[in-house]
C-alpha cells in the first residue's frame, strides 16, 4: 500500500519517528501524480520545487522539535486551483485566469504552509467553481477514480478525486452550494463545509461571497479535524470571518453518539433521491441508532424554495465578483481590439466558458431594474425562510442526517447540455450554504459500486457535531481504507 | 411665459483625510508617489481579495453629517455598484445605496451678505476610482494608460437637496461646505488637485410651479469660478432652449474650460443601470448612540456659528472676522492671543496683518510659527501702551518669527523701549526746531501738515525710539506760544 | 425573457456573444427563470431579507498604513503597460 493511504496521524507517527521523511512522501505523491494522475486529471499543475523546498524545511522541524511540530508537518497536501498562492500560477479554472500569478496567498494557503504541510499541486475544478462535475474546467476533465466513466462532483473534483486516488493526503476545496461534500461523496472521502465565516476566504477567488467556503477534503474525518483546526479562525483580511473561538474540535471525533438527538428532513428523502443512495443512508441511520442516538424525522418545508433562491443569489454575487476579469490587470491582452468595449467583449468572451457566461447573465438579469425585487430581494427573502427553518429544527436536534447527493457519480456529459438537471445534484447541499451551517460528508457506503456519502449538517458553527457524528458513521461502516481500484500500487 | 427658476443641486465628493485606503492599507495619501506603487491586493481588485472597512474613515463620515445636522441611523451598510470602466479595478465601486451612514441635514451659507439653509439628503462613504491618463486630447487619442495609486481612497459623497435657485448660491454654497470640512479635518479643500469635487444638477421650472423640470447633471468644474461660470451657462442654455420650444434632454454634461461652454458626454456612456446589491463581503454597521455622542461632543464650533460668537464677543469687524475664521486654528490662535491680555481689536489687526503675512510668505500655519500666542499678545500690549513703535514692532516681529525669540524680549534686551522722557523728549524737539525752522514757521502760520516732517525728525534722532504721540503733543505746545 | 432583453444583459456584462450564442442563451435563461419563479410561490410576506449569515456587524479595522506591492509586483500580470502604468484602448 501506498504511504498516501495512511491517514494523516500514522503518518504524522512514522514522520517523527523518522521510519519517513517528508521528502520521501512528496517524492512518493508527485511520482504516483507522474504515474496515475494522466488518468484521472486532478492536478492542473503540481509545484515540485514548492514541494521540495516545504518538504525540506518540514523535515528540518521534525527534526528539530519533532513533539512540537504541527500535525500537519511534512504532509502532502493540494489546492484547489481558485486559492491563490504566491508566485503559482492560479486559474481558478477558467481561460481567462490563464498564465494568473498572484502576488499573494490565499490566508488558507498561509496557514496550510504555517503549519508544515507540502503543497505539490493545484487541482482541477469547475470553471470558478461553477459546477457540479467537474465538467466546466476550462483546461480539462477530472474523472472519478472509482470510475473514468463517471464525473468526480464538482466544482471540487480535482480536490476530490486528488485524495480518493492518494496523489495527495489532504486537499482544499471551496464549497458553495455543495462544491466539497458532493464531489467528497462521489469519490468516497471526506469532505467539510464549515460554517460561513469559520475559514477565512481572503484569496479565495470568489463565487459567491456570501456563501463560498473553504474547506478540507481527506480519507478520513480525523484527517478532515486536522486540517480545520489549522485553517480555521479569524483573519484581519476577511470581514466576514468570525472571531469566534474555533475551540478544541480533536475532542469531538471521540464522544460517540450515544445521547445526541439526529434528524432527518422528509424533504431531504423525497423523488430524487436514488434507492441505492436511500439504502446508504437506512444503514447508517440503524447504525448510528446501535450506538445510542435518536433518530427523528423532521421537517424544513422552505426546502423546495431553496434552489430557486440559490440559483438567483449566486449568480447575483457571481455577475459582480467576475467583474474584474476585464483583461486590464491580468489576461492575456487584446491587441487588436480598437476600443475600450470590444477589448472588455473580446477578454471575456474568449476567457469564459459557456456556464459562467450562463450564470453572469442570469445574475445580470435578477440585479437588473425593475427584475431586482421580484428575484434578488425575493430570493434573500426566501434564504431568511431556510435559515428559520434549520434555526427551529436545531432547537429540536443536534445535527442532520441526509444523503449527500440524490445519487452517486453520474456519467460523464451526461448533464452537460441540461443545465437545470445539473443544478438539480446540489438540491440537498446548498440549504446549508444558504443559512451558513457546518456540514459534512462521510463516506457511508456503495451504490452499484460507486461511494455514497452521508450529508451531516449541524447547527451555524458546529463544527464539533458535525464531526461526532461523521466519526461515529465512519466507525460504524469502516471503508475509509478502500481504495479505488488501481490506485492502491 | 412665466419667469423661470433654476433649481440647482450639488453633490459634492471629498477625499478624507485618513492615512491609509478606505478597504486595505495602502496610503491614502498618493499624490507624487510613481504609478501604481500604491496598490495592494485589494485596492488592485486581484482575484481573491477582500476588503475591510477604515474605522477612522467612518467615523469622519459620521463627524461630517453631524456638523451638517444629519440624523445617524442605527443600521447602514455598503452596496456594490456594478459598471465596467478602466480606472475601477473590480468592476465595481463600493458605494452606500439604500442604507448610507447619514440622512437628511442641512448647511448654511452665505450670499450677499444674507443667510441661507440648503437641505442635505445624505452623507455617505464610497472609494475613489483611480486616474486615467490620455495620450494628446482625449478625443483623438487611441489609447489611455491608467494608474491605480488613487483606487480605493476614502471618498465621502455629501449630496445637497435641489435648494439652490441661482447659480450665485452654488460657489457660496460649496465655500460653506469646504470650510466646514476643513474644520472638521476631514478634507483639505484642494479642488485643483482635485480631493474635492463637484457635480450639479440644473433644472428650470416655472417661478411658483412645483414639480420638477428635466434635470441636467453637469460634471468637470474644478474651481468656485468654473462651477459659477458652468452653471450660468446651463442655466442660459436651457433658458434658451425652453424659449424656443424646445425640449431638455436628461444627460450629463461636462464643463469644457476651453470652450467655457457644458458639452454633453452622451454617446460616452449606454444606459447606466448600477445593479446595487448589499456587498457580501462587508458586514453591515450598527452605528451606537454611544459613538455618535462620543463623536458629537467632539464637533469644533462650526464656522458660522464661530463667527457670530467673535462678532458678538469681541469688538472686531466682520471683515476681521472673515479672516480670523478661515480655520478654526486661526481662530483659536485669535482667542488665545486676547486671553493672554492683548485687545480684540489689535490683536486681529496683527495677527490678520503682519503676522499673517510673515505665516504666508514662510507657508507655515499660525498655530505653528514661532511666534506664540502669548508672544504676540505681550507685543500687542507693548504697542497699545505706546512702549514700543508700531514700525519698530514690526520689524522685531519678522526678526523673531525667523529666529525664534520673543518679540517682547528684543525690545528690552535692544532698549528699543520708546521714549517718553522729557528732558531727552524736549532735547529732541529743539533740535528739531532748530533744523527745520521754515516747518515751524508755517506750522504757526497755520499749516496742520507742517507737523508731520517735525515729528519725523524727531523720530529719526532718537533711532525710532521717541513716543511719536508725545513728540507731536510737545510740538503742538511749543509752538503754541510764540517767542519764548 | 425576449432576444432584446438577452442582448441588453451581454452588453451590461460585457460577455460580447454572437446572434448564436444569444439565441442559445435565450432558450436556457427562459427556461432557468421559469425554474426559479418558483420563488414567487413563497410566503415571504413577514420576513426581513438575508444578505449575509453570521450576525456580524461593524467588523473595521485601524487607520494604519500597511505596505504596497512593488510597481513591478502590481502590473506583473498586466498584459499590456507602458511606462508604469496599464494602458487600454481608449475611452471612445
Amino acid at each position: 500500500m501506498t504511504l498516501l493511504g495512511l491517514s494523516i496521524s500514522e503518518l504524522g507517527r512514522r514522520l517523527r519517528s523518522r521510519e519517513v521523511s517528508a521528502r520521501e512522501l512528496a517524492l512518493e505523491a508527485l511520482d504516483r501524480i507522474a504515474r496515475l494522475d494522466p488518468a484521472v486529471g486532478a492536478f492542473l499543475r503540481t509545484t515540485e520545487e514548492l514541494a521540495m523546498a516545504q518538504a525540506e524545511a518540514a523535515d528540518r522541524w521534525l527534526a528539530a522539535d519533532p513533539q512540537g511540530a504541527p500535525p500537519l508537518c511534512g504532509i502532502p497536501v493540494a489546492h484547489k486551483d481558485v486559492l491563490c498562492t504566491s508566485g503559482v500560477e492560479t486559474t481558478a479554472g477558467s481561460r481567462i485566469l490563464e498564465g494568473f500569478v498572484p502576488p499573494y496567498d490565499a490566508t488558507v494557503v498561509a496557514r496550510m504552509a504555517a503549519a508544515g504541510a507540502v503543497v505539490v499541486g493545484k487541482l482541477n475544478c469547475d470553471e470558478f467553481a461553477m459546477g457540479s462535475s467537474n465538467e466546466n474546467s476550462a483546461y480539462q476533465a477530472t474523472v472519478n477514480p472509482w470510475d473514468h466513466t463517471r464525473v468526480p462532483g464538482g466544482s471540487s473534483g480535482g480536490s476530490a478525486a486528488a485524495v480518493a486516488a492518494r496523489l495527495a493526503c489532504a486537499t482544499l476545496g471551496s464549497d458553495t452550494g455543495g462544491s466539497i461534500r458532493l464531489p467528497a461523496s462521489f469519490c468516497g472521502v471526506v469532505g467539510v463545509k464549515p460554517s460561513y465565516g469559520r475559514v477565512s476566504r481572503y484569496g479565495l477567488i470568489a463565487f459567491a461571497s456570501s456563501l463560498d467556503q473553504v474547506g478540507p477534503l481527506t480519507k478520513t474525518v480525523e484527517d478532515s479535524q486536522l486540517v480545520l483546526s489549522a485553517i480555521a479562525g479569524a483573519d484581519p483580511h476577511d470581514s466576514t470571518a468570525t472571531t469566534e473561538p474555533v475551540g478544541d474540535l480533536a475532542a469531538a471525533l471521540h464522544q460517540g453518539v450515544q445521547g445526541l438527538r439526529l434528524g432527518v428532513p422528509r424533504e431531504y428523502l423525497a423523488a430524487g433521491v436514488g434507492a441505492g443512495v436511500r439504502e446508504v443512508l437506512d444503514q447508517a441511520c440503524q447504525r448510528l441508532e446501535r450506538e445510542g442516538a435518536e433518530l427523528v424525522e423532521v421537517s424544513l418545508p422552505s426546502t423546495e424554495y431553496a434552489l430557486a433562491a440559490y440559483y438567483v443569489i449566486a449568480p447575483a454575487e457571481v455577475s459582480s465578483n467576475l467583474a474584474r476579469m476585464d483583461g486590464v490587470r491580468f489576461g492575456r491582452g487584446e491587441p487588436a481590439a480598437t476600443s475600450l468595449v470590444e477589448a472588455y467583449e473580446s477578454a471575456r468572451h474568449r476567457g469564459f466558458g459557456p456556464e459562467v457566461r450562463r450564470r453572469i447573465a442570469l445574475g445580470t438579469y435578477v440585479l437588473s431594474s425593475g427584475y431586482y425585487d421580484a428575484y434578488y430581494l425575493r430570493a434573500q427573502k426566501v434564504r431568511t425562510l431556510v435559515a428559520q427553518d434549520f434555526a427551529r429544527v436545531f432547537q429540536q436536534v443536534d445535527a442532520l442526517v441526509s444523503p449527500t447527493a440524490p445519487t452517486a457519480a453520474f456519467l460523464l456529459g451526461e448533464r452537460v447540455a441540461d443545465p437545470l438537471a445539473m443544478y438539480a445534484t446540489d438540491a440537498l447541499t446548498l440549504p446549508a450554504n444558504l443559512a451558513g451551517l457546518a456540514g459534512i460528508s462521510v463516506p457511508a457506503g456503495f451504490a452499484e459500486g460507486l461511494p455514497v456519502g452521508v450529508q451531516v449538517l449541524g447547527p451555524y458553527l458546529g463544527e464539533a457535531v458535525c464531526l461526532r457524528v461523521a466519526a461515529a458513521v465512519e466507525a460504524l461502516s469502516d471503508l475509509w481504507h478502500q481504495a479505488p481500484p488501481g490506485t492502491d500500487g | 411665459m412665466a419667469e423661470l427658476e433654476p433649481v440647482i443641486g450639488l453633490e459634492v465628493h471629498a477625499q478624507l483625510l485618513t492615512k491609509s485606503k478606505m478597504f486595505c492599507g495602502c496610503r491614502a495619501e498618493y499624490l507624487g508617489l510613481p504609478p501604481n506603487s500604491n496598490t495592494c491586493p485589494t485596492c488592485l481588485g486581484l482575484p481573491g481579495a477582500l476588503p475591510v472597512i477604515n474605522r477612522a474613515a467612518v467615523e469622519m463620515t459620521i463627524r461630517t453629517a453631524l456638523a451638517l445636522a444629519c440624523r445617524i441611523p442605527e443600521f447602514s451598510k455598503f452596496d456594490r455598484k456594478n459598471y465596467f470602466y478602466p480606472d475601477l479595478p473590480k468592476g465595481y465601486q463600493i458605494s452606500q445605496f439604500d442604507l448610507p451612514l447619514s440622512l437628511a441635514g442641512q448647511l448654511e451659507f452665505e450670499v450677499d451678505g444674507q443667510r441661507r439653509a440648503c437641505g442635505i439628503t445624505r452623507v455617505h462613504l464610497e472609494e475613489d476610482a483611480g486616474t486615467l491618463h490620455h495620450a494628446g486630447e482625449i478625443h483623438t487619442s487611441n489609447f489611455s494608460l491608467v494608474d491605480l495609486n488613487r483606487a480605493g481612497v476614502p471618498l465621502m459623497e455629501v449630496v445637497g437637496e435641489p435648494d439652490l435657485r441661482s447659480p450665485r448660491e452654488a460657489p457660496q454654497y460649496l465655500r460653506a461646505l469646504r470650510q466646514l470640512l476643513i474644520y472638521l479635518g476631514v478634507n483639505d479643500g484642494n479642488m485643483e488637485q482635485g480631493s474635492l469635487r463637484c457635480d450639479a444638477n440644473v433644472s428650470l421650472r416655472p417661478r411658483g410651479q412645483r414639480e420638477m423640470g428635466v434635470k441636467v447633471e453637469v460634471k468637470n468644474m474644478n474651481s468656485f469660478r468654473s462651477l459659477e461660470a458652468a452653471l450660468t451657462y446651463e442655466v442660459g442654455r436651457q433658458t434658451d432652449l425652453i424659449q424656443r420650444g424646445m425640449t431638455i434632454v436628461q444627460e450629463t454634461r461636462g464643463w469644457s474650460e476651453l470652450e467655457q461652454a457644458t458639452v454633453s458626454q452622451r454617446g460616452k456612456e449606454e444606459a447606466q443601470d448600477y445593479r446595487y446589491f448589499p456587498e457580501p463581503d462587508l458586514p453591515p454597521l450598527k452605528v451606537g448612540r454611544e459613538l455618535v455622542e462620543q463623536l458629537k461632543a467632539g464637533l469644533p464650533e462650526p464656522p458660522m456659528r464661530l463667527r457670530d460668537r467673535l462678532l458678538d464677543q469681541y469688538e472686531i469687524s466682520a471683515e476681521q472676522v472673515l479672516v480670523l475664521t478661515e480655520r478654526p486654528q486661526d481662530a483659536a490662535y485669535f482667542e488665545a492671543v486676547v486671553a493672554a491680555g492683548a485687545p480684540p481689536r489689535a490683536a486681529a489687526n496683527w495677527q490678520a496683518g503682519p503676522l499673517q503675512a510673515l505665516c504666508k510668505a514662510a507657508r507655515v500655519e499660525v498655530e505653528r510659527c514661532s511666534i506664540s500666542a502669548g508672544e504676540l499678545a505681550d507685543l500687542v500690549r507693548m504697542v497699545e501702551a505706546g512702549e514700543v513703535s508700531g514700525s519698530t514692532a514690526r520689524e522685531l516681529l519678522a526678526e523673531a518669527f525667523e529666529s525664534g525669540a520673543s518679540p517682547a524680549a528684543l525690545v528690552t534686551e535692544r532698549g528699543l523701549a520708546q521714549v517718553s522722557d522729557a528732558a531727552q523728549m524736549d532735547a529732541w524737539v529743539d533740535d528739531a526746531l532748530r533744523q527745520l525752522p521754515k516747518a515751524a514757521a508755517d506750522f504757526q502760520a497755520g499749516a496742520e501738515r507742517a507737523l508731520g516732517p517735525l515729528v519725523g525728525a524727531i523720530r529719526k534722532a532718537s533711532g525710532n525710539r521717541a513716543n511719536p504721540d508725545l513728540a507731536a503733543r510737545l510740538l503742538r505746545e511749543r509752538l503754541a506760544r510764540p517767542g519764548e | 425573457m425576449d432576444l432584446a432583453q438577452v442582448e441588453h444583459l451581454s452588453r451590461l456584462a460585457r460577455l460580447g456573444l454572437s446572434p448564436e450564442e444569444l439565441q442559445t442563451l435565450l432558450g436556457q435563461l427562459t427556461a432557468i427563470v421559469a425554474a426559479v419563479d418558483k420563488l414567487q410561490e413563497a410566503d415571504v410576506s413577514s420576513v426581513d431579507p438575508t444578505a449575509q449569515v453570521g450576525g456580524l456587524y461593524d467588523v473595521m479595522r485601524a487607520d494604519e498604513v500597511a505596505p504596497s506591492l512593488e510597481a513591478e509586483q502590481a502590473l506583473a500580470n498586466a498584459p499590456r503597460k507602458e511606462a508604469g502604468l496599464l494602458r487600454v484602448p481608449a475611452i471612445q
